[in-house]
């Protein structure tokens, strides 16, 4: 995914003189060529998150398009304020760009994990959060958020994962759920890079006889309410995917949907991480299959839920 | 107002400063008085940076408040959102009526400043070590964009606390902001105690040289300094600028100076009267 940001961004800031790019001290040659086209428009912030956030929401708030990128949690959770402060306060139009969501970083441990940022951030007023799927969706999300007036959140994972997408989006919008593929047994809305384990769980579901539909939910706020409306009245049980806390995260905004419009439904699970730090070393394969956030595991439990 | 040519610096005229910041004074104890609102002696010991700057240095237009080219005022001390406020309205961005709603139930004119509310207003402010970061934002922007308006960021001592004001410090000083202005409010009292005894700021000229800052102490209340000082932003010396503004907490009335205690007091009517009695009002 975040070699297609880069290759993006660096699109986007040919055709738009106002995108401006900070790093907090990353992506070490990934920006080479924003660098070469755009060399006053690329700002190393360093080690220094805080002020980086508060920086873009300077340049945002004089009519420019920062994009503030770094690693999940310190570009989220380390300058938490700054972006409630300085940058949702204010509606500054920032894009804020995170490498590694979830487990990507599984192996260096919980300082890089991020299971909490979405929970955080969607609380913030004013605040946009998409969760790409596939580098497809990357490229789509953020050329959608240089267009806003108003904040953004992009939870990226890291690279070389799976491509969901066959090709370039061309109608990609924010709040408005793609399907991936049709079923009518069950729903799995996946929300970030669980994207390819929900096709891999759908794909043995229908193994087994039960017709599974994988939506791809990339956008948590706003919510695509009319799909959650649709789905919950369609199929015998929908499930949320994340590679996030079930606290605050995208299942959580479902079920406070689901209490809150008093949508009847039948069976409701939600699939991501539990309420405790991953501390065993490994790689993001193991740290899924240790929580059961493989496509395997998640249609073992749903095809235990439907009987 | 052409905001494109600044004016060529004049010499700033000292006594007509000093009776405007007298006024200044008044109407922040009017204030405080009538709301019964905290952070009064922190108001009154910035009101001569705001003179100096609102009646001398700044390149502004009140009719134009939104002008690119203007230069930005970032009261990152939020809390003295009072004298900001009285400041604004003395100059026309408000008109001088909202401030007897400073504070009141539905009004614009919150303990502080509010974001994207009231013109004049360069950011939200309030919690501390916020300003400087989003001044050095504002700064980039206009030499990315060409435009040479310079921003003015003041900083309470207490904020010099705050771990993004030494982030912001090496940022500007990297980048070379020569048309970023810190103004420290250097009162020597944070909220419940003495700044040195709670943080070790001294010697604070000397941190913000060393990182990279030009950096000056300066009397905090000699508005004709302030003015002659602030108006040579940028001053030629490649840096960003530091001034380390010496003063005194309440400054402007005898029985509020120094006093830490007026960190949270509001005055009653009969100390109004008094005070302004000192200030030369009456």
């Amino acid at each position: 995914m975040r070699n297609a940001f880069a290759d993006e961004l660096t699109k986007l800031s040919t055709e738009d003189a106002r995108v401006v790019m900070l790093s907090g001290d990353i992506g070490n040659r990934l920006f080479d060529k924003f660098k070469d086209k755009h060399p006053s428009r690329f700002f190393n912030c360093g080690v220094a998150e805080a002020n980086m956030m508060g920086v873009a929401a300077g340049l945002a708030m004089n009519g420019l398009r920062p994009v503030a990128y770094t690693i999940t949690p310190f570009v989220t959770t380390r300058c938490l304020e700054q972006i409630r402060t300085d940058v949702c306060y204010h509606e500054a139009p920032v894009t804020i760009v995170a490498v590694g969501a979830g487990l990507a970083y599984s192996g260096l441990g919980p300082t890089h994990h991020a299971c909490e940022d979405i929970s955080f951030l969607r609380s913030i007023p004013n605040m946009v959060v998409i969760c790409p799927g596939d580098a497809f969706e990357v490229r789509g999300a953020l050329r959608a958020a240089l267009q806003q007036d108003r904040p953004v959140y992009i939870r990226m994972g890291k690279k070389g994962e799976p491509v969901v997408h066959k090709g370039p989006i061309a109608d990609f919008a924010i709040g408005k759920a793609i399907t991936i593929s049709e079923g009518s047994d069950v729903c799995l809305l996946s929300t970030g890079n669980m994207l390819p384990e929900a096709t891999l769980a759908a794909h043995r579901l229908n193994e087994n006889g039960i017709s599974a539909e994988v939506v791809s939910f990339h956008t948590v706020k706003p919510l695509d309410e009319a799909r959650l409306k649709a789905s919950f009245a369609r199929f015998r049980l929908v499930a949320t995917l994340e590679e996030h806390s079930l606290i605050g995260g995208f299942g959580a905004a479902v079920s406070e949907w689901l209490v809150d419009s008093e949508t009847h439904h039948q069976k409701f699970l939600r699939f991501g991480t539990p309420d405790s730090f991953f501390k065993k070393s490994g790689e993001q394969e193991y740290a899924r299959e240790v929580l059961g956030l493989t496509g395997h595991q998640i249609a073992e439990k749903i095809l235990h839920a439907l009987h | 107002m052409n905001l494109a040519v600044r004016p060529t610096a004049r010499q700033p005229e000292a006594g007509a400063l000093r009776l405007q910041a007298a006024r200044l004074r008044g109407k922040i104890i009017e204030m405080s008085h009538a709301a019964q609102a905290a952070h009064l002696a922190s108001s009154l010991s910035c009101a001569d940076v705001l003179t100096a700057a609102y009646w001398h240095v700044l390149n502004v237009d009140p009719k134009n408040p939104k002008d690119p080219l203007r230069d930005r005022f970032i009261l990152s001390k939020g809390h003295a959102a009072a004298a900001l406020y009285a400041t604004l309205a003395m100059k026309g961005y408000l008109p001088l009526e909202e401030l007897d709603t400073f504070c009141k139930d539905g009004g614009r004119l919150a303990e502080h400043p509010p974001a994207n509310l009231l013109p004049g207003v360069e950011a939200a402010t309030g919690s501390l070590g916020h300003g400087l970061p989003l001044g050095c934002g504002m700064a980039l922007s206009g030499r990315i964009k060409g435009e040479s308006f310079r921003v003015f960021a003041l900083l309470s001592d207490g904020e010099n606390n705050e771990g993004s004001v030494w982030e912001a410090a090496m940022f500007a000083a990297a980048q070379k902001l020569e048309n970023v202005c810190v103004i420290v409010d250097y009162n020597k009292w944070q909220a419940t105690a003495r700044s040195n005894e709670t943080l070790m700021l001294a010697p604070l000229r000397d941190k913000w040289q060393a990182f990279g800052w030009d950096a000056h102490e300066i009397d905090g209340h000699d508005v004709g300094a302030l003015a002659e000082a602030m108006q040579q932003i940028p001053n030629g010396s490649g840096k960003p600028v530091a001034l380390i503004a010496h003063t005194v907490k309440g400054k402007g009335v005898s029985f509020m100076e120094d006093d830490n205690n007026w960190h949270y007091r509001a005055p009653t009517a009969e100390e109004v009267v008094k005070a302004h009695k000192e200030l030369g009002l009456t």
